[in-house]
C-alpha cells in the first residue's frame, strides 16, 4: 500500500490549510474504505499480490519516461527545451560535482535545507503549542481566531515581496514564507486535535487538580497527537514547497536560485535537475515524517475505547 | 470533615428551546464518611447529581456545598470514578495514579508510597507499566478507584462505575468495594441503577423519581445491616440472601418499579 501514500502528497499540495485538514480525514475515511474494499476482495478470493503491486508502480514510472524519451528522440519539442532523461540524468551526475552559479546541486540543497529547516521548526515550535492553548484557553481562540482565519489566506507566495522589502537576500526572507507555508497547518491541526481530545478526559484532568500547563503538556498534545503529527506532516510539505517559491525571487543561493539561474541560461537540463532534485527530497522528508507518524501512533491502535 | 448539602436545587437542560428539568427541587445532606447511593431509573438526574457536586455542572438554582463552601469548579478534594474509567491511555498504570499525585506537588519519593499503598490496596500490584488497553474493564476500574483514592479526598464520588463491567467482575468488584470503604471510609456518593448494588454497598439509598428527578424516598440501610451483622460475610451471594437484605430490596425495587412504568407511561403517550 505504498502507491496511495504518495497520492496522499499529491492531496496535500492545496494551499489552503482547512481544505488540507478536510483532506487528510478524506484521506483517512478512504483508507479506512480502501481497506474495506480491501477485505471484501480478499473475502472474494480476490487478493491482489504486493509483487502486482510493484509491478504497477514500475509500469506507471515506466510509461512517464517512455513517453518522455519518445519525446525528446523525436525531437518532437526541440532538445533545448526537452533533453532526454538520459541528457537530464547525465547533468544530475555532473551537477553533483560541479559547480553551477558557484555551488554544486548538494551545496544548494544543503543551503535550501538550512532554510527549510528554520522555517519549518519555527513554524511548528510556534504553532502546535499556539494550536493546542487556542484548543483549551477560549479566551486565547477569541483574540486569535480572526487575526489567524485573515492571514493564513495569503499564500506563502504572496508573502514574497514583503518578505523581500524586509528582509532582501538575507536568510529572513525564506524564513519567513516558509513559515507562512508552515504555520497555518501546524496550528490548525492542534487546535483541532485539541478540541477533539475525549472531553471525560478532560473532565478527569480538571478533578485530578492538573494546572493548564500539565493539562496542555500531559492530556492534549497527547490526545490530539494524531492531528499534531499529521499536520505537522502537512507542514513539512507546505514548507518545502514554499522555500522553492520563496528562493526563486529571493535568494543567492539554493536549489530555487538554481533554478532561475538555469532558466536564465536556457539550461532545460539544470532546471530539471533541480526539479528532480526537489522531489526527491520532499519524498525523502514525507517518509522520515510517516515513520514519525507511525512511531506516535504505536501504542494508538488499540488504546481506541 | 465532609459534608455534602444539595440545598432546593434544581437543574434544567436547554438544548432547545424547551427546557428538559433534570432535577427539580432537591435538597439532600450526605453526613461525613455516610455511604450514600442514588438509584433512580435512567435519565432521572443521578448523574446530573454527581457531576454537581464535582463542579462538573452547575445548579439553575440552589447550592450543592462541600463543607459549607460553594462547588464551584472540579478538585481532587472531590474525586470522581467514571462510569467509562476516563484513564489516560497514552500513560501506564503507575503513571496514572501518579498524575494527581504530581498535580499537587508531592516529592517522588512521597508518590511513590502512595501509589504503591493503593495499588496494593486495589490488588493491581505487577501492572504498574500496563497500559490501560492492555487490561480488562474490572481491573481498568480498579486503577481508576486506586487514583481516586490517591488522592486522599474528603468526597468520593462514583458514577456507575460498575456498569461497564460483565456481571462477574461486576461482583467481584462489590466485594472488593465495600472491604475498601469499610477500611478507608470517605463521603462517598454513588450512583447506580443496581437495586441490589445500592443496598449491598450504602448507608442510606435514595430512591429518585424519573424526570423530573425528585427524592422520592430515603432509606435507612445501615441500622439493618449491622443489626444483621451483613459485615460477617465475605460474599454478596450470602449477604443477598439475608431476608433483611432481601426485605429492603424488594422495597426499593418496588419504589423504583413505580417510577419505571411511570416512565414507560411516558414512553408511550409520546410515541402515541
Amino acid at each position: 500500500m505504498k502507491l496511495p501514500m504518495k497520492l496522499h502528497h499529491i492531496a496535500r499540495s492545496e494551499m489552503d490549510p482547512v481544505s488540507i485538514v478536510r483532506q487528510t480525514d478524506a484521506a483517512h475515511a478512504a483508507h479506512r474504505r480502501r481497506l474495506a474494499r480491501k477485505s471484501a476482495s480478499e473475502a472474494r478470493g480476490g487478493v491482489t499480490r504486493r509483487s502486482t503491486l510493484w509491478a504497477l508502480s514500475a509500469a506507471g514510472l515506466i510509461t512517464f519516461f517512455g513517453i518522455w524519451w519518445l519525446a525528446a528522440a523525436a525531437q518532437l519539442i526541440p532538445a533545448m527545451f526537452l533533453p532526454t532523461p538520459l541528457a537530464v540524468a547525465q547533468r544530475f551526475v555532473d551537477l553533483l560535482t560541479h559547480p553551477f552559479v558557484g555551488f554544486t546541486l548538494e551545496q544548494h540543497l544543503w543551503s535550501s535545507l538550512q532554510r527549510y529547516l528554520m522555517g519549518v521548526l519555527l513554524a511548528m515550535a510556534v504553532g502546535v503549542p499556539l494550536g493546542l492553548m487556542m484548543g483549551w484557553f477560549r479566551w486565547l481562540d477569541y483574540i486569535v481566531s480572526p487575526l489567524f482565519e485573515t492571514l493564513r489566506f495569503i499564500a506563502p507566495i504572496a508573502w514574497v515581496p514583503f518578505a523581500a522589502l524586509w528582509f532582501g537576500t538575507s536568510v529572513g526572507g525564506p524564513v519567513l514564507i516558509i513559515f507562512a507555508g508552515a504555520f497555518p497547518p501546524c496550528v490548525v491541526n492542534a487546535y483541532r486535535g485539541a478540541k477533539q481530545v475525549d472531553e471525560r478526559l478532560l473532565e478527569a484532568a480538571r478533578m485530578l487538580g492538573l494546572s493548564n500547563r500539565m493539562i496542555v503538556c500531559e492530556v492534549l498534545l497527547p490526545g490530539a497527537l494524531p492531528a499534531v503529527v499529521a499536520g505537522l506532516r502537512v507542514a513539512a510539505g507546505l514548507g518545502w514547497m514554499s522555500l522553492v517559491g520563496a528562493e526563486l525571487i529571493v535568494a543567492s543561493s539554493g536549489i530555487g536560485y538554481m533554478m532561475v539561474k538555469g532558466q536564465a541560461a536556457v539550461d532545460t537540463a539544470t532546471v530539471m535537475s533541480a526539479m528532480i532534485a526537489i522531489g526527491m527530497v520532499g519524498a525523502v522528508i514525507d517518509l522520515l515524517l510517516g515513520r514519525t507518524e507511525a512511531f506516535a501512533m504505536r501504542h494508538r491502535r488499540r488504546a481506541r475505547q | 470533615m465532609s459534608v455534602i448539602r444539595f440545598d432546593d436545587v434544581s437543574r434544567v437542560f436547554s438544548h432547545d428551546r424547551s427546557g428538559v428539568v433534570a432535577l427539580d427541587h432537591v435538597s439532600l445532606e450526605i453526613a461525613d464518611r455516610e455511604f450514600v447511593a442514588i438509584v433512580g431509573p435512567s435519565g432521572c438526574g443521578k448523574t446530573t447529581c454527581l457531576r454537581l457536586v464535582a463542579g462538573l455542572e452547575f445548579p439553575s438554582s440552589g447550592t450543592v456545598s462541600v463543607d459549607g463552601r460553594k462547588v464551584m469548579w472540579p478538585g481532587p478534594d472531590r474525586a470522581v470514578v467514571f462510569q467509562q474509567f476516563a484513564l489516560f491511555p497514552w500513560k501506564t498504570v503507575y503513571e496514572n495514579i501518579e498524575l494527581g499525585l504530581r498535580a499537587r506537588g508531592m516529592a517522588a519519593g512521597k508518590r511513590r508510597e502512595v501509589i504503591e499503598r493503593y495499588m496494593d490496596l486495589m490488588n493491581l500490584c505487577g501492572h504498574e507499566q500496563a497500559y490501560p488497553h492492555q487490561l480488562s474493564g474490572g481491573m481498568q476500574q480498579r486503577v481508576a478507584i486506586a487514583r481516586a483514592y490517591a488522592l486522599a479526598p474528603g468526597v468520593l464520588l462514583m458514577d456507575e462505575p460498575f456498569g461497564a463491567l460483565d456481571a462477574q467482575t461486576r461482583v467481584v468488584m462489590q466485594e472488593e468495594l465495600v472491604r475498601v470503604t469499610r477500611a478507608n471510609p470517605r463521603t462517598v456518593l454513588f450512583i447506580t441503577h443496581a437495586v441490589e448494588e445500592s443496598v449491598y454497598l450504602a448507608d442510606r439509598v435514595v430512591v429518585m423519581t424519573s424526570r423530573p428527578g425528585r427524592v422520592k424516598e430515603i432509606i435507612d440501610v445501615r441500622p439493618v445491616r449491622e443489626a444483621n451483622r451483613w459485615d460477617q460475610y465475605k460474599r454478596i451471594e450470602d449477604v443477598m440472601d439475608l431476608e433483611s437484605f432481601v426485605r429492603l430490596r424488594t422495597h426499593i425495587w418496588k419504589s423504583l418499579r413505580d417510577e419505571r412504568s411511570g416512565a414507560e407511561r411516558e414512553v408511550e403517550r409520546v410515541s402515541a
